[in-house]
């Protein structure tokens, strides 16, 4: 327990979280890359038509690990910010403002691709129904976020600004996730579930999760690669990054 | 004459004639995640070019001291 605390203490660290972070970043992008190739393999040959839907039925595979991600990597970031909020660090800092973009491309992917599947299966594109809107919602915020965070000149003050915002906008999580049973909406109920039988065929059900697990492993690849860079600008003047900078320069 | 593998192919990429919903919603997610890598990748090089830039200007005249 001693050695992992101390770890855990170290990783606050700018320089070895910096080292750290590009040590795992291959090892996650590897397992994400893998997971997804036989997850997608899975979803779009192995698995057979749905009764229902027909083949439209396989945008589940982006679709909802992607909404899945995008409330995942809010939660986060909105823990992140907590931290960053109460005690400072740096890192916590880090962390919170490198999750909103990613949880942006994940809420926009989510809100394109059940647009997609809405069509042929709704008549429309777009609907104003609880959960599309709460997820609509969803991405706004992690717009304001972002733009707070680059509306200051001191970015630790902005990480601050915007970390406040992050907390607050964690509200919306539970509404995203209860809309479709606290309002009659046209969007499904869950289907897959953590205690209990999933109401989803065993077929399409691995192949969902491999997807899922890839993307939190491409989260967690994203978020070294830009926490890295980063932290490179926040720590310039430094002595590491300047050691880092020469090395960088010496390999090309 | 068309080989067997091709005609199972025009039946995998027409998506049972969902072609037109299934793959944008595929190529959304895979072009979406490609923006965020590129993203990072564009950014870091800014970042190295201005860092290098800052020392190059610095040299080697008076020993840097950290910040």
């Amino acid at each position: 327990m001693n050695a992992f605390k101390l770890w855990y203490h170290k990783l606050g660290s700018p320089p070895y979280f910096y080292v750290f972070a590009g040590y795992i970043q291959p090892w996650l992008w590897t397992i994400a890359l893998l997971l997804a190739a036989v997850g997608l393999y899975g979803g779009l040959v192995l698995a057979p038509p749905d009764a229902l839907q027909g083949d439209a039925f396989r945008i589940i595979f982006v679709h909802v690990p992607a909404a899945w991600m995008s409330l995942f990597v809010y939660g986060v970031m909105a823990v992140s910010a907590f931290v960053a909020v109460i005690w400072r660090p740096k890192m916590a800092e880090v962390l919170a403002m490198e999750s909103a973009p990613i949880g942006a491309a994940f809420t926009l992917i989510a809100l394109i691709t059940g647009s997609l599947w809405g069509k042929p299966m709704w008549g429309t594109y777009w609907t104003w129904d609880a959960r599309l809107t709460s997820e609509l919602v969803l991405f706004f915020i992690y717009l304001g976020i972002i733009g707070l965070y680059h509306a200051f000149d001191d970015p630790r003050q902005g990480a601050r600004a915007a970390s406040f915002l992050a907390m607050i906008g964690a509200v919306n999580l539970p509404i995203v996730h209860y809309s479709v049973v606290w309002w009659n909406t046209l969007h499904q109920g869950t289907t897959v579930h953590y205690f209990g039988p999933s109401s989803i065929a065993p077929s399409m059900l691995w192949p969902l999760l491999l997807m899922t697990i890839a993307a939190k492993f491409y989260y967690g690849a994203s978020l070294m690669g830009r926490s890295r860079v980063a932290l490179l600008s926040l720590e310039r003047g430094k002595d590491w990054v300047a050691d880092e900078v020469r090395g960088d320069t010496a390999h090309g | 004459m068309r080989s067997v593998e091709t005609l199972r192919m025009d039946k995998f990429l027409a998506m049972g004639g969902f072609a037109q919903y299934v793959w944008p919603a595929y190529a959304a997610f895979f072009v979406i995640l490609a923006g965020d890598v590129l993203a990072t990748v564009v950014r870091r090089r800014r970042v190295l070019r201005e860092l290098r830039g800052r020392l190059a200007r610095q040299g080697t005249r008076r020993p840097r001291v950290s910040a």
